[in-house]
């Protein structure tokens, strides 16, 4: 088996040989967090598997599907798809926002036929899609050329603002950060990202006082001071970090977490799931889901170093990326370190589009460790 | 093609460094999850464990039953009863509160004030709280109910505990009554709280032994801890200390002859006492009229005012230990005795009554027109005469009349175990310079000799005073003889310290005012020889008789309004020859020719001979009272 074979697209690498370029550890790794994952939602739903834990595996199953069917399809074609799915994503958000019902007090969703659809979810892999078709086209240093540079940020703006209307402030961080750390990696000269970032630093004022929504302001407002409004919005965090706390070492044991059981714990099946972890599996528990995270994300750089595309290591950061952010801002919104935004724990927390969003990631990722080997020119548009 | 190469070279480079800043950014980012988590778990862990066993563990108190009180016989006279109620748990109910109350008006009968209550308590509290529908109903209410159950879904019956007096008129001075806990409580509380207190719907002692032994009636709380979650709802218990039931609290009370004495003085306003003279124990204290169990219901301060005006009876008034009343002729024992042992008079000593007495240009009138002649201290006593007693004060002087009265228990409290007792007056020089800037007057000795004037007794001090001439020996009343098994301590009594003597010339024409005709008690007399009472009789004014009227004849008390006729009092203690019992009673307005008060001191002392130890059944703890005899 060469990794040649992979380049030439007269004689298509077959099937079972692309099952097994797939780095089943990885595979294995994500299943044992997915694992975990349902362990929590069993014990969310005081040892049942009704409701969460038995359609999230169902979930998971399916997602390793859409994983294994993703990474077996060469990464020239997604590289086509890009601006295709990238469009179509934009499409859906304006739609959301034209015809989306209102959910939670912000349109996040659109139905199509049976299937509800979330076009933030989408927009955070598309994105990448698009962004590292974009960067791969150019020459290094090109993107700091301001044209550039102002078609990239479009292709960033756009999205985020229509999030942003939703309003979801969780993802529409999500997005732009992820984006800016793709460009970052493209190459984006330092006297850009100087001056930007000592921007935003003076621009966050600004924000606040315009931009945000009041619930989004009275968010802030309780993170920074939980205890004036303890039983009131104040109530997630202090109960999230009571939960955390009292886990101690070793936790209250499997099942036994009582800020969980006795709906002290809002959401704890979704957004707040990691506490339910530190408090059944104390420091010891939560600090190894803090390392399979880690180590997965170890795997995804190491993906992304050894492609040899420009298109396959910005797709494989971005992937990793927008995981990692999953993790980081989530993480810290539940251990009461930053303001409470509606981000998931990747792999853990119940919800069905973001468990497809993240497996399909997973998938692109894979997809770019098997075709790892594949050249492509930069004047390249893909194949499809 | 290797220009291309070249420049990928480059921008694997970059890509490479860039990536290598980012994964080092990552893993601060995880670096500070990882400390936070150290940080929250580890060095705060305790804390918050605590916090997680605050918000999951709520103590529930248990609330023990409150103790009994008895009479010396055993019999209850206060207890707690079975209170049949019925309760609806709005969460339960599967068409709401309005139509569990609709189905549930069909079985037992409701009104529209219930209705309101209901659904505002429902309103107010989480929906799987119960709410009371309707306590103490009939038992066939409460078996209909049962019996219709299965049919009110969110119904159902109950039991809670209500206090209960059988002899709550009799009692009502002596007992008090419970009712709920003031925010004056609360703050009485605060030193050593009682977490009782906290207890929705616990009732508190708030008059008599109720209050006055509250702590010991009312037991320790006991404790359920349990877990309850987020919105409140009990899931489990996890632990139970059951609560210490308080102590039954026996009282020297004999039901029997409080009863009696209650029925006899009910339609009057009236203070009364029966007391063993050796022990002080109280076999009766009755104040006319009790209020039973409508005080409870006076809850605010402003109705309690109402009651007290507008009733010339004054049922609030615990008339036995605060009703203040001049002791009238009462007081002439206690004027006899201070001056046969001051040596002022002996025995024979003869002072003569024409009628009236003058000192200075002032008349002091006898209550008999004529006067009575020559009198000594025996026939003074007997016939009650006033002018015999002014000149044996005149003799005496104030001084040693007042500490002669104070030694009899007089111008004191007696430290009853009720609260609420008052010390009645005794009138001094000091007092009298002190307050209207003046010097005692003779003219104030000769009216205090005869019980009128400034003094003020309680029908309690004056039984006390009858008890002490009884007996020679400082006795003082007490109410309550033990504590569960535990006896109250008796302090030991000491001799009175007056003469034998005298004491003995006073007793001799007390017995002579009771049983020789003649004597102002003849009529009213104790014929069984063994079971003779002695005493003496006493009416106070409560008007001032003027000099036309004086003239023209003094109206009987039976032509007055009642509020004008004068107080009726009698003190007695019998059997003669060994006193065993002292009874003070106190008619306001009842002084008419027939003498209540003294036919009531004579039944109530014949019972309570009739009724004496030898027939005390076993439940009284008996030890102490054994050995005195």
């Amino acid at each position: 088996m060469s990794a040649h074979s992979y380049n030439d697209p007269r004689r298509p690498v077959p099937f079972h040989q692309k099952l097994g370029d797939i780095d089943w550890l990885l595979v294995g790794l994500i299943t044992a967090i997915a694992c975990i994952g349902f362990a929590m939602l069993y014990s969310a739903a005081d040892g049942s598997f009704s409701p969460w834990a038995g359609r999230q595996m169902m979930r998971f199953v399916i997602g390793f599907g859409i994983l294994v069917a993703v990474a077996c399809v060469d990464l020239r074609v997604w590289m086509g798809l890009a601006y295709p799915a990238y469009v179509f994503s934009l499409l859906l958000l304006v739609a959301v926002e034209v015809a989306g019902r209102v959910g939670l007090g912000a349109q996040r969703w659109i139905e199509l036929g049976p299937l509800q659809l979330q076009p933030s979810e989408l927009m955070k892999i598309a994105l990448v899609l698009a962004l590292a078709r974009f960067l791969h086209g150019l020459e290094p240093g090109e993107i700091s050329r301001p044209t550039r540079l102002a078609v990239a940020l479009m292709m960033i703006g756009a999205p985020v603002v229509l999030v942003l209307l939703q309003p979801n402030l969780g993802t529409a961080m999500l997005l732009a950060l992820c984006g800016a750390l793709l460009l970052f990696l493209a190459g984006l000269s330092w006297y850009w990202i100087g001056p930007t970032v000592a921007a935003v630093v003076v621009a966050v004022p600004m924000v606040w006082q315009f931009a945000l929504h009041d619930y989004q302001k009275q968010r802030v407002m309780t993170f920074l001071n939980p205890d004036t409004d303890a039983l009131g919005a104040g109530w997630n965090i202090t109960q999230a970090k009571i939960a955390l706390g009292s886990g101690g070492i070793v936790g209250k044991g499997f099942l036994l977490g009582t800020q969980s059981r006795l709906n002290f714990l809002p959401e704890k099946e979704t957004d707040f799931i990691f506490t339910m972890i530190g408090e059944e599996f104390g420091f010891f528990g939560s600090m190894a889901l803090l390392v399979l995270f880690a180590v997965v994300i170890y795997y995804g750089i190491q993906i992304a170093m050894k492609a040899r595309s420009q298109f396959g290591r910005l797709l494989a950061m971005g992937i990793t990326i927008n995981f990692f952010l999953y993790i980081m801002i989530n993480g810290l919104m539940v251990m009461g370190l930053i303001p409470v935004v509606g981000i998931p724990m990747p792999l853990i927390s119940y919800g069905g589009t973001a468990m497809m969003t993240v497996m399909f990631g997973f998938g692109l990722l894979m997809s770019v460790h098997v075709h790892r080997g594949v050249t492509v020119p930069r004047r390249s548009s893909g194949m499809i | 093609m290797a220009s291309f190469e070249a420049k990928d070279k480059g921008r694997y480079a970059s890509f490479t460094r860039r990536s290598l800043l980012l994964t080092g950014g990552m893993t601060a980012i995880f670096g500070v999850l990882a400390g936070r988590l150290y940080q929250l778990q580890i060095v705060d862990g305790d804390r918050y464990l605590t916090e997680a066993e605050e918000n999951r563990i709520s103590l529930r108190l248990l609330a023990p039953p409150r103790a009994k009180i008895l009479d010396r016989f055993g019999v209850a006279l206060a207890g707690s009863r079975r209170n049949y109620r019925v309760l609806i748990v709005p969460e339960q109910t599967p068409e709401g509160v309005p139509a569990a109350l609709d189905a549930l008006e069909k079985v037992i009968p409701l009104n529209d004030r219930i209705r309101v209550r209901v659904l505002k308590d429902a309103g107010a509290r989480k929906p799987f709280m119960p709410v009371v529908v309707a306590e103490n109903l009939s038992w066939d209410d409460f078996a209909r109910l049962n019996l219709d159950i299965p049919y009110l879904r969110g119904v159902q019956p109950d039991f809670g505990e209500t206090r209960d007096y059988p002899f709550a008129e009799e009692l009502s001075h002596v007992l008090g009554y419970v009712a709920a806990v003031s925010p004056e409580d609360k703050a009485a509380n605060v030193a050593a709280p009682d977490p009782l207190l906290e207890i929705p719907g616990f009732r508190l002692g708030k008059r008599g032994i109720e209050k006055a032994f509250d702590g010991e009636i009312r037991g320790h709380a006991g404790a359920s801890r349990v877990e309850v979650n987020a919105y409140g709802r009990v899931i489990r218990e996890l632990e139970r200390k059951p609560g210490q039931p308080g102590q039954d609290v026996y009282l020297t009370i004999d039901q029997e002859l409080q009863s009696f004495i209650y029925d006899r003085l009910k339609d009057e306003s009236a203070g009364a006492a029966v007391m063993d003279v050796e022990t002080g124990d109280l076999l009766a204290l009755v104040s006319t009229p009790g209020f039973g169990q409508r005080a409870p219901l006076l809850r605010r301060q402003a109705d309690i005012e109402r009651v007290r005006i507008e009733s010339d009876h004054k049922p609030l008034i615990n008339k036995s230990l605060a009703g203040f009343y001049p002791p009238g002729s009462t007081f002439k024992t206690v004027t006899a005795l201070t001056a046969l042992d001051a040596g002022a008079i002996t025995p024979e000593t003869i002072f003569n009554c024409a009628g009236q007495f003058s000192l200075g240009s002032h008349a002091f009138h006898c209550w008999k027109k004529g006067g009575h002649g020559g009198m000594n201290v025996r026939s003074g006593l007997k016939n009650s005469c006033d002018c015999f007693f002014y000149q044996v004060a005149l003799k005496l002087g104030i001084d040693a009349l007042q500490a002669g009265a104070r030694r009899l228990g007089l111008g004191q409290t007696t430290g009853i175990e009720i609260p609420g007792e008052r010390a009645g007056f005794i009138p001094d020089r000091f007092w009298k310079q002190a307050t209207f800037k003046e010097p005692w007057q003779l003219g104030e000795t000769l009216v205090a000799g005869i019980g009128q004037g400034y003094i003020l007794t309680t029908p309690l001090q004056l039984c006390v005073l009858a008890a002490r001439l009884a007996s020679g020996m400082q006795v003082n009343p007490r109410i309550v003889h033990s504590l569960g098994a535990q006896k109250q301590p008796r302090p030991a009594v000491e001799p009175i310290g007056f003469s034998l003597d005298a004491l003995d010339a006073v007793r001799q024409a007390m017995i002579a005012v009771a049983n020789e005709p003649g004597g102002t008690a003849y009529a009213w007399r104790i014929t069984d020889p063994a079971m003779a009472m002695a005493g003496k009789t006493g009416t106070a004014q409560v008007r001032v008789i003027t000099k036309e009227e004086r003239s023209g004849g003094v109206r009987s008390n039976e032509s007055l309004p009642w509020h004008l006729r004068d107080h009726g009092l009698f003190i007695g203690f019998a059997p003669v020859d060994r006193p065993r019992y002292a009874c003070a009673v106190v008619i306001e307005h009842g002084g008419i020719n027939s003498h209540p008060q003294v036919q009531l001191a004579r039944d109530a002392l014949l019972l309570a001979q009739k009724r004496d130890i030898l027939g005390r059944p076993p439940a009284y703890p008996l030890n102490s009272a054994a050995a005195s005899l």
